[in-house]
């Protein structure tokens, strides 16, 4: 194959060459041959080995450190606690381009001082030699602690006398309420109601790229740091703990070995800019796995209590729910995924009386913060189950309660926002209960059942954070062409989407592009890859620079021509007359007389999402996201029950993703997505017992296998109505959002019982079965 | 102490010195620039660090380099043939959207080149129970299992 071959294919999008075709990403070649150099890979003369100190307490006094013995080992260059680090504590403002307050701003402490406060916090750094005398550095550090009583439950830490996680402030961070028309009002209204408590666990990131990177200092005193993360941006946070200005610091992003929000926040950084500030050496750091698993954050636990009122005939009166999420021992995002909960809590349904109330506290347990889908799939767990419990009281189908249910274009949330592009639920449940109907895998004397679920994530980030995203193409005499924008690719296709637009504007073949990405120092900073947001943001920016470019040759090539430019387009690196009088020229010439014109062959585009601002965070209201994507998922299941083992037979998604950039991408991340949550609906439990992680390996955690995945079927809508370039969506997280309860709403009705927490395991199973037959 | 122990390396031959504990995949890594075995968890868990020891898939991270002393190690770097063309599997990886993050890729395109040694024409469940020590937290394996098995039917491995 050679890079960037197009199959004979038709784009269903009219007119476009590159653009909805499934072709091989530019970043897959190099991956495919062992080439690209992820963070761990690279390697610099003279290059010593980092390791940080972790605490063995979830909650304890420091009362001393003593580092004497430690400074003393051969080949030990630095040791670095709390009291060296120039600027220990500040906010983290996750690169907002505006400043919000509203409890938004997580403190970031670098090391523990005189306190920890979850198990596996940093207490010390190290760099050696070798990573053997790193090794041995850290046990002869000695740190006397002394255990305090920690708080592990956060409705335990609501309590005014639970004991305070941070000192000097409550241990809930945050509480919201979403409130539509009079909840009372429409429980008064309603004939069935079905009322329950969910619960979903602690999750783990569980890419296979642990964390890691390189810092170095280069020749002109820069802090320079080579690392896997989702946010090259985190240089200003690692230049304020230095007290350098932050041109002072440059963050390259490696291709990331899988992020899924895990390193959206600030992992290695900090400690390398330190350990190699210190030294004057580059410093590599990589975390094992078990370092990973007990010390990055995880995807936030809820307790979620649900009450849905009903019409005899399915439609919704009211909606109360109560949202509790564990945010850990330290804030990070936790106040933003709450509120991405509280915007999804009702779900995409009609109704007219809503009531929610959120609440995200500090426990010391490990910090939580982003993992794809960011608060979406919690409650979408329990707002789906409700669904179906409301079917199962009506007697209605499933499907049926939902369909007469749906929201639609024009029609508001709970929040007040109105849904102004295309909402393609009905489409793909349609869809989704075709494909259930089709011939079922045999089950043998197993119980089988069919399940489905909807959703709805946004894309994109909050309106009021006024996110911008930049990008730089231009165009090289021979007719080649270069992209450089800062985003960071974590295996979804991110650079390589923007080459394919490029390539469609500009007419020319894949293999003619060039992208860099990801360098603070030098390319356009694109913002975080986080929030589904980078197709839409960085591909609207890279749509308008190749547009401008596109601009200045046709232009040109008219004037040569003779030919009145808009009947001019660009193709096979030719200008050519559309309406085929065969005139024309190759873009190289084209480029050639713009140079000697001193005409512009580059444009720096600036895209902007709608901004908006909000008087206040307490209720939330009004539009807090550009878009949505919606989908529905179904399953087939088999149980036996006996051994309380789900087989999950069929997954089926459907979505409305606008368009499809690059068929292959969409599909490999609605799959990806849909086996990464299976996981969370069947094995996947962080498990903290008082603090301390009970899961510390992939032997305990237990991650889907080849083995495991069912027979898997994608079936993609395009509306053409989403808000990114040529009307694309995003899939990354929303691909995540209704598994769960899909297989939930599978597993009741094979067996006629529902679990309310995940993960659905054998042992919840059998119990649920057993409590039926007691009964 | 450092003992010398050879090893021909995709293909040529290397005299290395290694101390007793030194890990097969550490060596690859920082002693010859071979990164293309990644370190995913040093347990025997994921099958990240993936080589082909004799022909057979091992898990460098668990494998001592001092006890495979004289043996052939085939790394990702070593499977393009010597003309730079791709190996038959590399292709179809590539041709059905396989590789996403691509940090499991390395190890389960030697995985795969060795069940279609061993097996050219494997069912989906024998392509599915071959690899299942190598997680993929990216694709949900699917595109992975067609595209071994595309390459299988293509007789192009
Ligand atoms: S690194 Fe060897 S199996 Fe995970
Ligand atoms: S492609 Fe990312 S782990 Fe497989």
């Amino acid at each position: 194959m050679t890079r960037g071959s197009v199959e004979n294919f038709e784009s269903p999008a009219k007119g476009l060459k590159i653009i909805g075709k499934p072709i091989p990403r530019h970043d897959a070649w190099e991956k495919a041959l062992g080439l690209t150099a992820y963070a761990a890979d690279f390697s610099l003369p003279g290059m010593l080995h980092g390791k940080v100190l972790r605490s063995q307490y979830p909650s304890a006094k420091i009362l001393s450190i003593d580092t004497s013995k430690a400074d003393r080992l051969s080949g030990v260059r630095a040791v670095i606690t709390a009291k060296d680090v120039p600027r220990n504590e500040s906010v983290t403002r996750f690169g907002q381009t505006h400043t919000v307050g509203g409890g938004f701003e997580g403190l970031y402490r670098v090391l523990a001082d005189k306190k920890v406060h979850y198990l596996g916090e940093a207490v010390a750094l190290v760099a050696a030699e070798t990573e053997e005398i790193a090794k041995k550095t850290l046990e002869l550090i000695q740190v006397e602690y002394e255990p305090l009583p920690g708080v592990f439950d956060p409705i335990e830490a609501m309590k005014p006398d639970a004991p305070p996680v941070q000192e000097g402030r409550p241990n809930i961070i945050t509480h919201y309420e979403v409130v539509k028309g009079d909840v009372e009002q429409g429980f008064a209204d309603a004939e069935v109601i079905v009322e329950n408590t969910y619960r979903v666990p602690f999750v783990d990131h569980a890419y296979l790229e642990p964390e890691s990177g390189v810092g170095w200092i280069d020749e002109s005193g820069v802090i320079t740091i080579r690392v896997s993360t989702q946010v090259i941006e985190h240089f200003r946070g690692v230049a304020d703990v230095l007290n350098l200005p932050h041109n002072r610091v440059r963050v390259m992003g490696t291709y990331v070995g899988g992020g899924f929000g895990g390193k959206e926040d600030i992992t290695v950084e900090a400690f390398l800019a330190l350990l190699t500030f210190k030294t004057g050496r580059p410093v590599k750091l990589t975390y094992t796995r078990e370092e990973s698993i007990l010390s990055h954050s995880k995807r936030h636990p809820y307790v979620m209590s649900y009450k849905t009122g009903a019409k005899k005939d399915g439609r919704l009166t009211a909606l109360k729910a109560q949202l509790v999420s564990d945010a850990g021992a330290y804030v990070y995002l936790s106040p933003w995924v709450l509120l991405y909960s509280m915007v999804d809590a009702a779900g995409p349904y009609r109704i007219p009386h809503v009531k929610v109330d959120g609440y995200t506290v500090l426990t010391n347990n490990t910090f939580t913060s982003a993992n794809r889908g960011f608060g979406a799939p919690q409650v979408c767990f329990a707002y789906e189950s409700q669904m179906d419990e409301l079917a199962a009281q009506t007697g209605l189908a499933p499907h049926h309660v939902r369909m007469i249910n749906y929201l639609e274009k024009g029609e508001a949330l709970a929040t007040g926002q109105v849904l102004d592009h295309h909402v393609g639920l009905k489409e793909a449940t349609e869809k989704v209960l075709d494909a259930l109907r089709e011939g079922s895998p045999a089950a043998g004397k197993m119980k089988t059942g069919k399940g489905i679920a909807s959703g709805m994530t946004s894309y994109g980030r909050m309106v009021f954070l006024h996110d911008t995203s930049r990008s730089h193409v231009s165009i090289e005499m021979d007719g080649s062409v270069t992209i450089r924008a800062g985003v960071q690719d974590i295996g979804g296709g991110q650079a390589s989407s923007l080459c394919q637009i490029t390539a469609e504007v500009l007419g020319v073949p894949l293999e003619d592009i060039k992208i860099y990405i990801a360098d603070t120092a030098l390319t356009p900073l694109a913002g975080t890859t986080t929030a589904t947001r980078q197709l839409y943001m960085s591909g609207n920016a890279t749509l308008i620079a190749a547009r401008e470019v596109r601009k200045v040759l046709i232009k040109k090539a008219g004037e040569i021509l003779g030919i009145d430019p808009v009947k001019l387009d660009l193709a096979d690196r030719e200008v050519i007359d559309k309406e085929g009088t065969g005139k024309g020229l190759s873009l190289k010439e084209v480029v050639r007389a713009c140079a000697s014109d001193g005409l512009p062959l580059y444009h720096v585009a600036l895209f902007k999402a709608p901004f908006r601002n909000v008087a206040q965070f307490e209720r939330i209201e009004g539009q807090v996201f550009p878009d949505f994507t919606f989908g529905t998922h179904g399953a087939q299941v088999a149980i036996d029950e006996e051994t309380g083992q789900i087989h999950v037979l069929k997954l089926i998604s459907s979505f409305d993703v606008g368009r499809a950039i690059n068929r292959l991408s969409v599909e490999g991340q609605i799959e990806g997505g849909a086996i990464y949550a299976m996981g969370y609906a069947l094995t996947e439990e962080v498990v903290l017992d008082k603090g301390v992680t009970r899961t510390p390996s992939f032997s305990e955690y237990l991650l889907p296998t080849s083995m495991d995945v069912p027979e898997l079927t994608t079936l993609l809508i395009e509306s053409g109505d989403g808000v990114g370039p040529f009307g694309a969506k995003g899939v990354g997280e929303p691909s995540v959002c209704s598994v769960a309860p899909a297989i939930a709403n599978a597993v009741y009705d094979a067996i006629g019982v529902r679990i309310y927490d995940l993960p659905l395991t054998p042992e919840k199973i059998v119990k649920a079965l057993k409590k039926v037959k007691d009964r | 102490m450092k003992k010398q122990i050879t090893l021909t390396v995709n293909g040529v031959k290397r005299e290395l010195f290694v101390s007793p504990n030194e890990l097969l995949l550490n060596v690859l890594r920082d002693q010859l620039g071979l990164t293309g075995a990644k370190y995913g968890c040093g347990i025997g868990e994921c099958g990240s660090c993936t080589v082909l020891l004799d022909g057979e898939p091992s898990l460098a991270c668990l494998t001592l380099a001092i006890a495979v002393d004289g043996s052939e190690v085939t790394t990702i770097e070593g499977l393009q043939s010597r003309d730079g063309k791709l190996h038959p599997l590399q292709d179809s990886f590539l041709e059905h959207g396989a590789v996403q993050c691509g940090f499991c890729t390395p190890g389960m395109i030697l995985t795969g080149k060795v069940l279609l040694d061993e097996n050219p024409r494997p069912t989906e469940e024998e392509i599915r129970a071959y690899i299942r020590g190598n997680l993929c937290r990216c694709t949900g394996y699917t595109q992975i299992v067609q595209a071994i098995q595309d390459a299988s039917v293509k007789g192009k491995a």
